[in-house]
């Protein structure tokens, strides 16, 4: 092996290194072009990231051998119970389903109520505390695409920020970038769920000092930004503040997902879904343009 | 200089892709400011080891990796790594001749200024830091950086890479 910079100080390369990456940088926040980079970097460091994620599985696996009969048992009987809920909850589903159906069939409105999903598994979690986000097991040969949702038996957790082959990145909805719009289930009052960058809580901006929001109340996709589907629980309200000093209230929410332990969670929506609804869009206008 | 092992290249690239993945266990949420800057010590003491094998073009393609592994904005951590590196190399032969206490001394200014260009750059994406907790990971590392040195060294010697 021959050293690749030889002798006395690098001045000259390390100029040009920082320059290039400098590039890089710059490249990264202007725009999606270093993409294709990133997710071949991201194929070659797969196998890193499934060592790292070994030891945990290892752990799951002793824990499930060691577990007691006793826990078992219990653990068996709360879900069966849990199970025959859900059925009656099923049941009620069916109709209420083939009402909604009919119903819409009269109102002329599209019917979409079963979404495509997708199993993942959870592989490993960003270490730096600013960024929110997880790595999860399905990548582009899974038909993950960039803006999937990504929910777990709770509700949202948040979105796909990048993929490569094997894996994807998803941002966390409490992720200080991340912005979501939602609806008050109670009334149907739209709001904006911003993440904050600490650990479960939401802020839900700009709510008008008079609006009707109250603690407790669910907050759900509104599907108005056109990435997540209609109806999907967010969070639950935890403070109202009004504050007279101020035009908004101070609003927090805490996430409904358990956004950090939940090892396998849902990737919901087909890319082919989603650029049909984007290529959809000016077209439904166009035709609604030709109906008036 | 030509009676470099084969196996040494080999041996340098395992340490980081274990460096990496030290960088990216999961710790609990109380320690997550506590994990030591792996990837930075690792490049700072091959640097001081072998300056004529492992150089600053060596610590930009580790950093890209960092970057990718972490998930930050592509190039940022090259640069970081890549300027460490280059102060290293500068002072590598008197870096040789300190106690390992000394050292950790220049190691922990080191890892500050790996945290500051790291920190200030991944603001441009718009992630800030509000207090100054990003420089607990300098102190750590400072603490952790003798075993990491003794370590390493075993590494070498055992190795012969030279």
């Amino acid at each position: 092996m021959k050293p690749i910079f030889r002798g006395g100080l690098p001045r000259l390369s390390l100029l040009l290194l920082l320059l290039g990456a400098l590039t890089l940088v710059i490249a990264d926040l202007r725009g999606d072009s270093v993409r294709s980079i990133r997710s071949a970097i991201s194929v070659i460091l797969t196998p890193v990231q499934w060592l790292v994620d070994i030891p945990t599985g290892v752990a799951d696996d002793i824990s499930s051998v060691l577990i007691d009969r006793a826990a078992l048992l219990k653990d068996n009987n709360q879900l069966r119970s849990n199970s025959i809920l859900l059925e009656k909850k099923v049941q009620q589903m069916m109709i209420l389903r083939a009402e909604n159906v009919r119903l819409r069939e009269l109102l002329n409105a599209s019917a979409k109520i079963d979404d495509q999903v997708l199993l993942a598994e959870l592989i490993g979690v960003n270490p730096d505390p600013f960024q929110h986000q997880i790595i999860l097991d399905k990548g582009s040969e899974d038909g993950i695409f960039i803006g999937q949702p990504v929910l777990d038996a709770g509700g949202v957790m948040g979105q796909v920020v990048e993929v490569s082959l094997y894996t994807n990145r998803t941002m966390l909805v409490t992720d200080g970038r991340h912005a979501l719009p939602v609806e008050v289930v109670r009334n149907g009052m739209r709001a904006i769920a911003l993440g904050k960058g600490s650990h479960g809580e939401l802020d839900i901006t700009h709510v008008a000092d008079n609006a009707d929001i109250r603690v407790g109340d669910l907050l759900v996709t509104s599907a108005l930004a056109g990435r997540f589907p209609y109806g999907y629980p967010l969070a639950k309200i935890i403070s109202v503040e009004r504050d007279p000093s101020r035009k908004f209230m101070i609003v927090k929410a805490k996430p409904a997902a358990r956004l950090d332990n939940s090892r396998y969670v849902l990737m919901v929506g087909e890319a082919e879904q989603e650029t049909s609804s984007m290529s959809e869009q000016p077209a439904a206008k166009a035709t609604a343009g030709g109906d008036s | 200089m030509n009676q470099h092992s084969p196996g040494g290249l080999m041996i340098i690239l395992g340490t980081f892709i274990v460096a990496l993945m030290l960088s990216q266990i999961p710790l609990p949420r109380m320690l997550e400011w506590w994990r030591p800057e792996f990837v930075a010590l690792f490049v700072i003491y091959w640097i001081m080891a072998l300056p004529q094998r492992f150089g600053v073009g060596s610590a930009w393609i580790i950093g890209l990796l960092l970057d990718v592994l972490k998930g930050s904005v592509l190039g940022i951590n090259a640069i970081a790594l890549t300027l460490i590196a280059y102060c290293a190399l500068l002072m590598h032969k008197r870096l040789r001749m300190f106690p390992l206490w000394q050292q950790a001394l220049v190691i922990f200014l080191l890892i500050v200024a790996n945290q500051l260009i790291f920190y200030w750059l991944q603001a441009l994406a718009g992630t800030k830091a509000d207090d100054l907790q990003f420089l607990i990971p300098a102190v750590v590392s400072a603490l952790l950086w003798p075993w990491v040195f003794v370590l390493l060294r075993g590494i070498r010697r055992t190795f012969k890479i030279s």
